[in-house]
């Protein structure tokens, strides 16, 4: 794999420049937020979109939306400096956040890649403009790490392509226009090699979709049924039968964006109070634990972590720039953000005590509730253990794993019983 | 840790690295032990010549770096030093330089003669039963009519025995200051003290009634805690540059392991067991070179937040290196733990530097400590 494509236009702004006018017009445009308490944004209610759509509109209006995306395609084709200058000025303005990730730092950054000239145009500006939100529809309910064998079906019928299967753990999907969608389009030939990406418009006759309920609550996940749904050939992203390489290119951006390593995202804000990273310092004032040299040093500790997880990902983004770590590096911030998030929700447990399990101010117990969700962060955007084969094999070049189906027709490929 | 991108620092690096390879191999560091050597002062002077101990030194002192950045330069002298556990006094000559150079006055022939590498000096901070707390001293330094009368213990100096002079950190007045004291002078006296390295050694040094000259004192007590901390951050990058050079050499040659032992007719990097055991160390190598970088960045530009990112990075270091170490050895088998192996010299390094100058804990209370003062600042 290589890197994206994001050429940098030749600019005379200086980045203090950049940053200087950005400052002057966040002030004039942008609503004001509290940086520590920032609006709630579920990313399972309708109205949070539409904010973030409007925001981007404005961003796109003010000169400031895809600062790393291409000019040609609505962005600003600067290097990620100035969207860095960008992100440490619009601190404490209310952003669109919640169109970073999937839309911008995968989807839009995918299309970037292998889209055809007519798509980049026409999705990338409108995800820029505001007026689009993508998603990717890769996950199967029958199974979720083996991603290539996916069974969603294309079928050939006269100039179309009939879609047939179902797919899951899509991001929001019941607020996007469009999703990425991985369908097996040749079952005679391995699995990697008979499939093709398809941009599928969500609204079509022939998608059902239902919200999945996870353990915190959230339903900010979809399941979607394809039942005879319908495309052109215009819909196809990349080849016919290449869609593994399309497929790729996600999980590579993917695993950037997740440890927060895209020069895609626009803004570092957290996306509401659950977002947020947990104040040691206000925690152990609340719990009576502030001179508790046992609670300060579990509290630095992770403190000590969290500032690592910033300068990993800074390093790691260079490293694959300059060539000294190879593009599946990014699987190293990837594990790192979930070996991170697990000891800071571990910590804020540890510290709450029992007022993290029992409800007794109206406050604290969200802490254990954020616990029950732990494993997310090492689940969502492909699993830590697919992500340390990716680093076994890929960075430091050790064999890959046994795979029964290798080299096998997939139609011939053993598949879940029952 | 440093990129060394300019063609005076290539240049720098490539001596330095031919000079290591050539002057100071792992078979040397055994030779030393066996000899119950810590290092040859000849060797010493020949890497001063290689600009080793001028590199904190401003030119009118007589020092210069190659690149600019002296600090970054030490540090990638101590990073390539890790790459052999090389013997020698980088630390504690570089810990002396770094607080003399900020106060020059009076010392600056000491500067010239450690710049040359004639002479060995060692900060004597620590106390006995004490843990890390550069600013609390018990020695006492009681003023006299020509200067100071020096009393009490200190330990754990490194190279304390090779040192003609040693930075003391003292009591007096009611201030912490600190004292040039040479090591001949009446009244001082040496026990040294073994550590788990192969080569290094420390000593407990005790001060009788020892009498110095009132040009002795190192700064102004206004100026002590900051050149206290300055030497404390010069320690602590050093340390973990070098464990960023250890963990560099010792993970590519546990990683060719991984391809060329086999078991059962496969690479062992082969099992997944053991591919996700190297995708971890190599994660966590990524982050000790990642935050050692952060840290000497911040330490050479003088920044504000120099002495945070000091903590983050030995905190880190210090607590993932040596089990790393440990995993490493794990993968070689039983020829991990014999004598013969050379993996039982980078533990012994690593194992030695997460405890000094501050273990883990230490830092992780101290990052505490500056996040609640930041936060009420703000």
């Amino acid at each position: 794999m290589t890197e994206t494509t994001s050429a940098t236009t030749e600019t005379t702004e200086s980045v203090e420049e950049f940053a200087a006018r950005a400052r002057t017009w966040l002030a004039d445009n942008m609503p004001r937020i509290d940086p520590d308490n920032p609006p709630e944004a579920d990313r399972g209610e309708e109205a949070p979109w539409l904010r973030a759509r409007e925001l981007q509109k404005k961003l796109y209006e003010g000169g400031f939306a895809g600062i790393c995306f291409p000019r040609e395609y609505g962005g600003l084709g600067l290097p990620i400096a100035y969207q860095r200058a960008f992100d440490n000025e619009s601190r404490s303005y209310e952003l669109p956040i919640i169109l970073n990730t999937p839309t911008f730092t995968i989807c839009a950054a995918t299309i970037l890649d292998t889209g055809s000239e007519e798509q980049k145009r026409q999705h990338i500006s409108a995800a820029l403009r505001g007026d689009e939100v993508l998603v990717q529809l890769l996950s199967e309910p029958s199974g979720g790490s083996d991603l290539a064998g996916v069974i969603t079906r294309a079928d050939r019928r006269g100039d179309k392509w009939v879609i047939n299967g179902a797919k899951t753990w899509s991001t929001s999907a019941f607020a996007a226009d469009y999703g990425l969608m991985l369908a097996r389009t040749n079952w005679d030939v391995p699995k990697h090699e008979g499939l093709t990406m398809f941009l599928v418009p969500i609204g079509s006759p022939g998608i059902t979709l239902r919200r999945i309920k996870q353990v915190n609550g959230s339903v900010e996940f979809c399941e979607e049924f394809f039942d005879n749904l319908e495309l052109g050939d215009d819909a196809v992203v990349g080849e016919v039968n290449e869609g593994w390489h399309v497929a790729s290119r996600q999980l590579y951006h993917e695993r950037r964006a997740v440890g927060g390593g895209s020069e895609f995202a626009s803004g570092i804000g957290a996306e509401g109070k659950t977002d947020m990273p947990v104040d040691y310092v206000d925690l152990l004032e609340k719990t009576g634990q502030a001179d508790n040299e046992r609670a300060r040093e579990r509290a630095g500790r992770a403190l000590v972590h969290r500032a690592v997880r910033e300068q990993l990902i800074d390093h790691v983004y260079h490293g694959v720039l300059d060539g000294s770590l190879p593009p599946a590096a990014g699987s190293i911030i990837r594990v790192t953000h979930a070996e991170v998030h697990h000891l800071e929700f571990d910590t804020a447990l540890a510290i709450t005590g029992s007022s993290g399990v029992v409800d007794v101010d109206n406050d604290l117990i969200r802490y254990g509730e954020r616990y029950l969700s732990r494993q997310t962060a090492a689940l969502g955007g492909g699993t830590t253990e697919i992500a340390r084969n990716i680093i076994g094999e890929r960075v430091l070049g050790f064999p890959r794993e046994y795979a029964a189906d290798r080299g096998v027709p997939f139609n011939q490929v053993k598949r879940n019983k029952g | 840790v440093t990129e060394a991108a300019s063609p005076e620092r290539l240049l720098f690096a490539s001596t330095t690295q031919s000079f290591l390879e050539k002057e100071a191999p792992l078979s040397r560091l055994r030779e030393l032990h066996e000899a119950g050597t810590s290092f040859e002062p000849d060797w010493w002077r020949r890497a001063a010549e290689l600009g080793w101990t001028s590199l904190l030194v401003p030119e009118e002192l007589g020092g210069g770096s190659v690149s600019g950045d002296g600090v970054a330069d030490l540090a990638l002298v101590a990073e390539l030093a890790g790459r052999t556990v090389a013997p020698g006094p980088l630390h504690p000559v570089s810990t002396v330089l770094a607080g003399l150079v900020d106060a020059p006055e009076n010392h600056t022939e000491t500067i010239e003669s450690l710049v040359s590498g004639e002479v060995i000096a060692s900060w004597a901070v620590y106390e006995p039963g004490k843990s890390w707390s550069p600013l609390t001293a018990t020695v006492t330094a009681t003023p006299t009519s020509t200067g100071y009368r020096l009393d009490g213990v200190k330990d754990r100096v490194e190279a304390g025995a090779e040192s003609s002079v040693l930075l003391v950190v003292a009591q007096c007045e009611g201030a912490v200051r600190q004292f040039l004291v040479p090591t001949d002078a009446p009244g001082v006296g040496m026990d040294p003290q073994r550590s788990l390295d192969m080569v290094k050694s420390y000593a407990r040094v005790q001060f009788d009634g020892v009498e110095i000259d009132g040009s002795a004192a190192v700064g102004s007590a206004e100026q002590t805690p900051a050149l206290i901390a300055r030497q404390s951050q010069i320690a602590l990058i050093l340390q973990c540059a070098e464990v960023v050079g250890v963990l560099d050499t010792v993970l590519a040659f546990t990683i060719q392991w991984g391809f060329d032992r086999h078991s059962f007719g496969r690479p062992i990097g082969s099992y997944q067991a053991l591919k996700h055991k190297y995708a971890d160390l190599k994660i966590w190598f990524e982050a000790c070179r990642a935050t050692t970088k952060a840290a000497v960045a911040e330490v050479a530009s003088r920044s504000p937040g120099a002495d945070m990112a000091v903590s983050v990075a030995k905190s880190y270091v210090g607590e993932y290196a040596p089990g790393m170490l440990q995993d490493c050895i794990q993968l070689h088998g039983g020829i991990g733990v014999t004598w013969e192996h050379d993996l039982h010299l980078f533990l012994r390094r690593v194992t030695l530097y997460r405890s000094l100058f501050g273990t883990p804990e230490d830092h992780n209370l101290h990052v505490y400590a500056l996040t609640e003062h930041l936060e009420s600042a703000s």
